[in-house]
């Protein structure tokens, strides 16, 4: 058994064996995307309901995407179709889930223990795909994938991860699975998005943006929701730009070797520069494919799979 | 004779009950010689009176019947979380016989009809004395003063524009003014909301792991001092409703050294529980002011045990479980507090050698009542008959059938407690008998 739980709620929940045990699982996967048939029939009859409270494009359609090459059966509701407009709890939801008998439910909500409480209640698996700015695990996971990939192991390696990390599940995420692999972890933003008492959760605090990024091997570039409090939290994106975004100058301050990641979709040229963006330092295409891979690892090992038995999909 | 305890005669004795009597427990035994709703005796020895029918204390404390200057009872407008008959069973089963219910009602508490309608509903409930607070400001918008002496004519004891701040400061500072000439408190529900953004717990190292937005300390503590300020222009008397930071804990001893005339309440949950409790989301640990940091839970502590602080009061604050089954950002904010103020007093306050039982007994009785102003909270000769009897031992587990409150937020649900209330008389008349505490034959 390589995942201890029914669900995964979080990277906080997981251990360093598991993080890994689902890496290993999704690099096999990703090996058969490179292949004229790329599904792996072993969902086959099961259903899988996609839950998304709050509007997704990435990681529906990855998850989506994950589902069908295994060949899961799918239903996707949306807060847009739901009966959430008309007021109905999470539980009246959770109990009419649980009472159509599906296998796995991945649950998209803006509350942060949203994603907890349903599988708390619910018998089949749980996969959070973002509670508020509570957690992302399987963007944690696929950044870590990324990473790896580029860096092998990552103790000692410096990840720096930049933006409005308050209201960031993907940064909290990233945190958690990081710290337990044994990476060093910097968090750079403005000062009103990067509260100093997440300091407690073993990463630095750094408000400066070139010293937060001198030693890195990682930066992680965080969206900066433009809807949010611009003139409040931060005095707009000019100033944005200027104090934080990642900029050509700032990429040739980087160690030769580092690489940039980005969880989608970008803001060009407010916290990356669009030379940036289209440039050699990203490997954001690669965060998008071993999303997928990552997905379908998840939902294999939750279903029961056998990670010996994948040998045969090389 | 054959006694039942559920017929209580118009003239008996309690014997065999450790008084509490200015702020201590009696180590002697004593009684209380109760007559037509009046204490017409009370002493330590034998009691002269033979012939009169005995309830047997069993040794429990017998102290005046507790006082709780914050409540909600939600009548009118949201009776499915509590009426003011229920709230009123909720409180006897705490041993409490008077409590001063909030004016955010739907409509507000804010003119005298109002008033007199939590008064009479009180009555006919005829459980606890149910004393209103006013709202100052009409439909407590903060903007149009109420009509304070026909509402204090009416039976209100206090005003308050709780559950939201009074923002315009000049308001406030007439508030307090017209409010010393009817002699009864301004209560102050001391929050700046243009701090707090959209915050539902504590700002800090919890709120910061779990992704959700945080209310600062500095929101009290401004709200604090800038009302404190105005007490101390004006003269009037203000009561700072919930105190839960250091600051404002601090704020408040200044003024007090200082002469200013203000006076200040906590709630059980302040002083036992900090923000770590959010950690499973679980929106019985959503209240407002917000559970803060260990250094906050002792200050608040510190400041009941120094004076500083002079009453506890519950915040009794019923909300259904659909209400507390959302999630923990959309949840209301409050949870329950008169059955368990008690127990949570004995258990984190005297079992934790922060005061002892005395102590904590003059902090529900006669500091309340006499912040108020009102003639209760002591067993004295000639005073009304409010009293219980109270077991300091008795270990329970709080769980919903030991609640009485129409709704069951309770942030103690599962956790161990010791000390209960096991009877409870008002004007003499028995209002609650806990069968686990008190045999009956």
């Amino acid at each position: 058994m390589i995942l201890k739980s029914k669900d995964v709620l979080g990277l906080e929940d997981m251990s360093a064996e598991e993080i890994l045990g689902v890496l290993e699982i999704a690099s096999k996967f990703r090996a058969v995307f490179d292949r004229p048939v790329r599904n792996v029939p072993i969902m086959r009859g099961r259903t899988v309901v996609n839950f998304f409270h709050e509007p997704s494009t990435r990681t529906r359609i990855s998850f989506e995407l994950a589902e069908k090459r295994l060949s899961a059966d799918i239903v996707n509701f949306s807060s847009a179709t739901s009966s959430f407009k008309k007021g109905e709890t999470l539980r009246d939801t959770a109990e009419n889930l649980a009472a159509m008998k599906i296998d796995m439910l991945v649950i998209r909500h803006s509350s942060p223990g949203s994603a907890r409480y349903l599988a708390n209640v619910l018998d089949c698996s749980v996969i959070n795909a973002g509670d508020g700015a509570h957690e992302h695990p399987t963007q944690g996971l696929l950044d870590i994938m990324t990473m790896r990939q580029r860096l092998g192991d990552l103790r000692g390696r410096k990840v720096t991860i930049i933006g409005d990390i308050a209201h960031s599940r993907v940064a909290r995420s990233n945190i958690w699975g990081l710290t337990k692999l044994g990476a060093e972890v910097t968090l750079c933003g403005p000062p009103t998005m990067v509260p100093a008492a997440l300091a407690r959760l073993g990463v630095e605090v750094e408000y400066d943006l070139r010293r937060a990024v001198a030693e890195a091997d990682v930066l992680n570039v965080l969206r900066i929701q433009l809807e949010r409090g611009a003139g409040k939290t931060f005095p707009g994106n000019r100033e944005y730009h200027r104090m934080y975004g990642i900029t050509e100058e700032i990429v040739r301050s980087l160690k030769p070797e580092a690489f940039i990641l980005h969880p989608g979709p970008m803001n060009r040229d407010v916290e990356i520069a669009g030379e940036v963006a289209d440039g050699p330092s990203q490997v954001i295409l690669d965060q998008v494919a071993n999303g997928v891979a990552v997905r379908m690892a998840l939902i294999y090992l939750l279903s029961g799979g056998d990670p010996g038995a994948l040998g045969g999909v090389h | 004779m054959q006694w039942s305890w559920k017929r209580i005669p118009a003239e008996y004795l309690v014997t065999n009950v450790k008084l509490y009597q200015g702020g201590k427990i009696a180590r002697r035994k004593g009684f209380l010689h109760v007559k037509k709703g009046r204490i017409e005796q009370v002493g330590t020895g034998e009691a002269a009176h033979e012939g009169l029918p005995v309830l047997d204390g069993g040794g429990l404390v017998c102290a005046p019947g507790l006082i709780d200057m914050h409540v909600h009872f939600r009548e009118p407008g949201q009776e499915e979380k509590e009426t003011i008959a229920t709230g009123s069973l909720a409180a006897a089963c705490g041993g409490f016989t008077s409590v001063v219910t909030m004016p955010n009602t739907e409509p507000a508490i804010d003119h005298s009809g109002m008033v007199r309608y939590v008064v009479d509903r009180g009555k006919e409930a005829g459980l606890c004395r149910v004393f209103p607070a006013g709202a100052i400001s009409k439909g407590r918008q903060g903007e149009q003063m109420c009509e304070f002496g026909e509402m204090v004519a009416a039976g209100a004891v206090g005003f308050s524009d709780d559950g939201s701040p009074v923002a315009d400061g000049n308001l406030m500072a007439n508030a307090l003014k017209f409010a010393k000439v009817l002699g009864v408190p301004i209560i102050s529900h001391a929050e700046d909301l243009t701090i707090i953004g959209g915050g539902v717990m504590h700002a800090g190292y919890w709120s910061a792991r779990l992704g959700l937005p945080g209310m600062s300390r500095a929101s009290e503590d401004s709200a604090t001092f800038r009302d404190i300020e105005l007490a101390r222009a004006t003269g009037g008397h203000l009561h700072v409703a919930h105190v839960s930071t250091r600051g404002a804990v601090d704020i408040i001893r200044r003024a007090k050294q200082d002469g200013v005339n203000v006076t200040a309440e906590a709630t059980p949950h302040h002083f036992s529980l900090d923000h770590a409790r959010c950690r499973d989301f679980s929106p019985l640990f959503k209240m407002n002011p917000p559970l803060r940091e260990p250094e906050d839970v002792e200050a608040v502590a510190e400041g009941l045990a120094d004076g500083t602080i002079d009453c506890i009061a519950t915040d009794h604050a019923p909300h259904t479980a659909t209400q507390k089954e959302y999630q923990f950002d959309q949840a209301p904010f409050g949870v329950l507090g008169l059955e368990t103020a008690f127990a949570v007093g004995v258990t984190y306050l005297v079992k934790s050698g922060v005061m002892d039982l005395g102590r904590l007994l003059a902090l529900m009785t006669e500091h309340p009542a006499g912040v108020l102003g009102l003639p209760y909270g002591r067993l004295e000769e000639g005073a009304v008959a409010d009293f219980t009897l109270l077991d300091p031992d008795f270990v329970w587990t709080v769980e919903t059938s030991r609640l009485r409150s129409r709704s069951r937020n309770s942030s103690y649900l599962g956790e161990q407690l010791t000390g209960k209330a096991g009877a409870t008389f008002l004007r003499g008349r028995l209002t609650w008998l806990d069968e686990d505490v008190i045999k009956v034959d």
